[in-house]
């Protein structure tokens, strides 16, 4: 009888790396490696992840060794993103760890001579009912863990977790405060030298002439690179660097077009879409009072503190590259043909940038400097990109534009939801099989590949339409997705994709239809609620906030209200914020209830909620890319501000945990909520409704006169 | 031109108007000076210079020749970290950590003419430095928490 080839479903980022050996390592000297394929930006996955594996194996959190991802050595987990770590990397090495464990006690019980359930351990020593003990490291061999895993172990009960579930401290932290060369932009080699890039004035511009040849001959200069339309400087010293760049940007005369958009998001409903209805829901006709409305958000940036930056070697046609890319593996899928080189002749290491919320320039800052490697072979090239690169070229957030229209029953409830999304992709990463790119350089390069339509991530999660479809229980529905697939602006992923926009538009209007239906606003949430657990958040935070029953704001003071499950499947996150509108609008106070599941790290979470409120903020309040027709006009801080420490508002945050349910992610579902309670609150304070983001003055002296 | 950074005197073989910020990171290997913009706009340079917070980035190091500059690895290390330093540590107060050591450096000016400051005074002595993960009120926490034990040493 044929044999069923059928593979078991294993759990997590197991079912693609199903060896044991590539997630785990136990050391006879008493340590465990572990290597996972996700990356830290802050975040503080790596801490968690080492709970996770710490707990399973029943060992100390100090034995185990954390290895950065690495195309050679590690799982390909492939991007980190959308708040997925924990779900895929923290569950596949919490069933390794299991299973080495089981392992380990098999060969330790052996050794002792009695059966498994008779065993218990305490930091790796096993003891047998005796008194007997034998130690992991006594009985780990090379072999142990060349198998693939069976998902059969099975990992500890909640109620038994004594290191899952607290605030475990970050490993990174202290190097950190130290000032320890950890980023990549700290990357130091006896024979490093600095690169710099020379890119067109504006994206679509041709490049007419370029003389280099004063430029090689400046002081310090090793290379000057001509590929193509792409321009780029090598010199020993940095400032050398800086300095050729000056005056290769002033030698080389470019022909620019007028080619982006109008300063106004609004562009988007006159360009020819992709159209999908994704949520359909047709129950009784709807009958009651309609409301309809328009809402917009401008472009917006990562603006990472630290502008991107990588290193890369070019040997004998082979190349490596240290980047701080959430994508190494697919970055290096999209990356060979860019070199015109087969895959396996490049490898690229992650090491640590600043926070980036998304995809930043870090994938092309090490396409770029894969290229300028080709150009010096033997060495070690390190580009850095400066900020006014940063701020004009690295992958923005799109635009959007969100139309709503609803109705409301005489008797208060929601009957029908019609929404409509237009927008950019929300998706550019790396991975590309089919010869177009993503990657900037490659675009410019002599051998250059075509230019990738921007898309989303697929659905459930969704890009543009991410959060699109209300989690409220309406019995008419209708949610459309209009994807404008072109990409004047360079556009990808930025903390929470679509969900801001489409949550702050679903929201806004849920308060609009509560203050008509003359109900308080977390009740009239309620009434259309059916999971408890959402129900629980909003109760919470009105608790929290001592929310009173249709509270009215007064003397340009308010409250508000905004809530989420993010993706419709991960954290549940509600929110309530106090403004004050004087000169500006001010966010004073956002009180937070949050429930993800199990909670693997109580301080991270809320480190991560908090981080992501306070960027949250800065988001509604401030932020828009600046661009005219030709150009995009942001050059430094001045021209694209973010929240100071004198504007940060007061944040409490009060965490439901749910140990018996599974964890799921955490750090992107608060742009929506809060986006949504800004609004609500401003209406709460002074009776005006701004349904565009960024919530600045003007916008709100428009809205208060029309 | 000579500088001393941290104490050790230091021949810089930069010309004269390159930012110190590169010497710093390049030639001291102070690599806890973070570049951040260039433009003296985000304080992730930050360094203290005859007792006054200076972005590295924003001044030519012919500016600084023969003055005595404190970088973040001046004031502490792995085995006696500064009370800033640990006050970061036990309150968790990064995401990323790269605006942090010249946040540290701003606030070490402050706690040396202000034993103990209020959260306004903490913030606007921070009014130069930029933090994009939000982990603003953390890094409040912090100087706070030094603040108390750089006194409790004291008395």
């Amino acid at each position: 009888m044929a044999e069923t080839t059928t593979k078991r479903k294993l759990p997590g980022s197991l079912e693609i790396n199903r060896q044991l050996s590539q997630w785990l390592t136990i050391n006879k000297n008493g340590t465990v490696d572990m290597r996972p394929g996700k990356i830290e930006i802050g975040q503080g996955i790596l801490t968690a992840v080492r709970q996770i594996v710490a707990e399973e194996l029943d060992v100390n959190i100090d034995r185990v060794k954390v290895t950065a991802a690495s195309t050679p050595t590690s799982p390909n987990e492939g991007t980190t993103s959308g708040s997925r770590s924990i779900e895929e990397s923290g569950v596949a090495f919490r069933y390794a760890a299991a299973e080495a464990r089981e392992l380990l006690l098999a060969r330790a019980g052996v050794k002792l001579g009695v059966s498994i359930e008779q065993l218990s351990v305490n930091d790796g020593v096993v003891k047998a009912p005796s008194g007997a003990t034998v130690s992991y490291w006594d009985v780990t061999s090379d072999d142990l863990l060349q198998r693939e895993a069976t998902g059969e172990a099975k990992p500890k009960a909640h109620t038994q977790h004594k290191i899952v579930g607290t605030g475990a401290k970050r490993i990174d932290i202290p190097a950190k405060v130290l000032g320890k060369p950890v980023y990549v932009q700290d990357m130091q080699t006896a024979d490093l030298v600095h690169a710099r890039v020379v890119r067109p004035p504006s994206q679509f511009a041709e490049l007419l002439s370029v003389d280099i040849d004063d430029v090689k001959k400046m002081p310090g200069v090793v290379a000057v690179v001509q590929d193509g339309r792409f321009l780029a400087v090598v010199a020993e010293r940095e400032e050398q660097a800086i300095r050729a760049q000056a005056r290769l940007r002033r030698n080389a005369k470019w022909k620019e077009v007028a080619q982006l958009p109008e300063f106004n998001p609004r562009y988007l409903l006159a360009r020819t879409p992709k159209t999908e209805v994704f949520s359909e829901k047709k129950g009784t006709p709807a009958q009651g009072k309609e409301f309809s409305a328009e809402y917009t958000r401008m472009f917006l940036a990562h603006a990472s503190l630290a502008p991107s930056c990588a290193v890369a070697r070019c040997d004998n046609g082979k190349y490596t590259v240290w980047t701080h890319s959430q994508s190494i593996y697919p970055l290096r899928v999209e990356l060979a043909p860019a070199l015109g080189v087969p895959e396996e002749d490049v490898v690229l290491h992650h090491v640590e940038g600043a926070g980036c919320y998304g995809q930043n320039a870090a994938d092309f800052v090490a396409t770029d400097a894969a290229v300028i490697a080709r150009s010096v072979p033997g060495r070690t090239i390190r580009l850095q990109w400066m900020r006014d690169e940063e701020f004009q070229w690295e992958p923005f957030s799109s635009a959007m534009v969100v139309k709503t229209r609803a109705t409301l029953s005489p008797d208060g409830f929601v009957t029908d939801w019609n929404m409509d999304i237009w927008s950019h992709g929300h998706g550019s990463r790396p991975g590309r099989v089919d010869g177009k790119s993503n990657l900037l350089a490659a675009w410019y390069t002599e051998k250059s590949l075509p230019r990738a339509p921007t898309g989303n991530p697929p659905l459930p999660g969704g890009g543009s339409h991410r959060n699109g479809v209300p989690i409220y229980d309406y019995p008419n529905q209708r949610v459309t997705n209009h994807l404008i697939t072109d990409q004047l602006l360079c556009v990808s992923s930025l903390r929470g994709l679509g969900s801001q926009t489409n949550v702050f538009a679903i929201e806004c209007s849920m308060d609009e239809m509560a203050l008509a239906a003359d109900v308080d606003p977390i009740a009239f949430r309620i009434r259309h609620l059916k999971d408890p657990r959402a129900v629980a958040v909003l109760e919470k935070v009105a608790q929290m906030a001592k929310w009173q029953p249709k509270e009215k704001g007064a003397n340009n003071k308010g409250r508000g209200v905004g809530f989420a499950r993010y993706k419709n499947a991960a954290g549940y996150m509600a929110m309530i914020a106090e403004v004050e509108l004087g000169e500006q609008l001010r966010v004073t106070k956002i009180w937070s209830a949050v429930d993800v599941g199990q909670i693997i790290n109580t301080d991270g979470l809320t480190n991560q909620i908090e981080g992501g409120i306070v960027q949250a903020v800065s988001f509604v309040l401030k932020e828009e890319v600046k661009y005219d027709r030709v150009r995009i006009t942001q050059a430094s801080w001045d021209d694209y501000p973010i929240l100071s420490f004198t504007e940060v508002p007061d944040v409490e945050v009060a965490l439901i945990n749910r140990p018996e349910l599974p964890p799921v992610g955490a750090g992107e579902g608060t742009q929506g909520p809060v986006a949504a309670a800004i609004g609500n609150a401003l209406f709460n304070a002074a009776g005006v409704r701004v349904r565009d983001m960024p919530i600045t003055r003007e916008r709100i002296v428009a809205a208060a006169a029309s | 031109m000579q500088i001393t950074v941290n104490g050790r005197v230091l021949n810089v073989a930069a010309e004269a108007e390159t930012p110190l910020l590169y010497v710093l990171r390049n030639d001291a290997g102070c690599k806890g000076v973070r570049y951040g913009c260039g433009a003296g706009q985000c304080g992730a340079c930050m360094v203290i210079i005859d007792g006054k917070p200076v972005q590295a980035c924003d001044v030519p190091v012919s500016a600084v020749a023969g003055k005595s500059i404190t970088t973040v690895e001046g004031i502490g290390s792995e085995e006696k970290p500064h009370p800033l330093q640990s006050a970061f540590v036990e309150e968790q107060a990064a995401q990323c950590g790269y605006c942090i050591t010249g946040i540290i450096m701003s606030a070490k000016v402050l706690l040396d003419s202000n034993p103990s400051p209020s959260d306004a005074q903490i913030k606007e002595a921070l009014s130069k430095n930029l933090c994009r993960c939000g982990t603003h009120l953390r890094i409040v926490r912090a100087i706070k928490r030094a603040a108390a034990e750089m006194s409790g040493a004291r008395s």
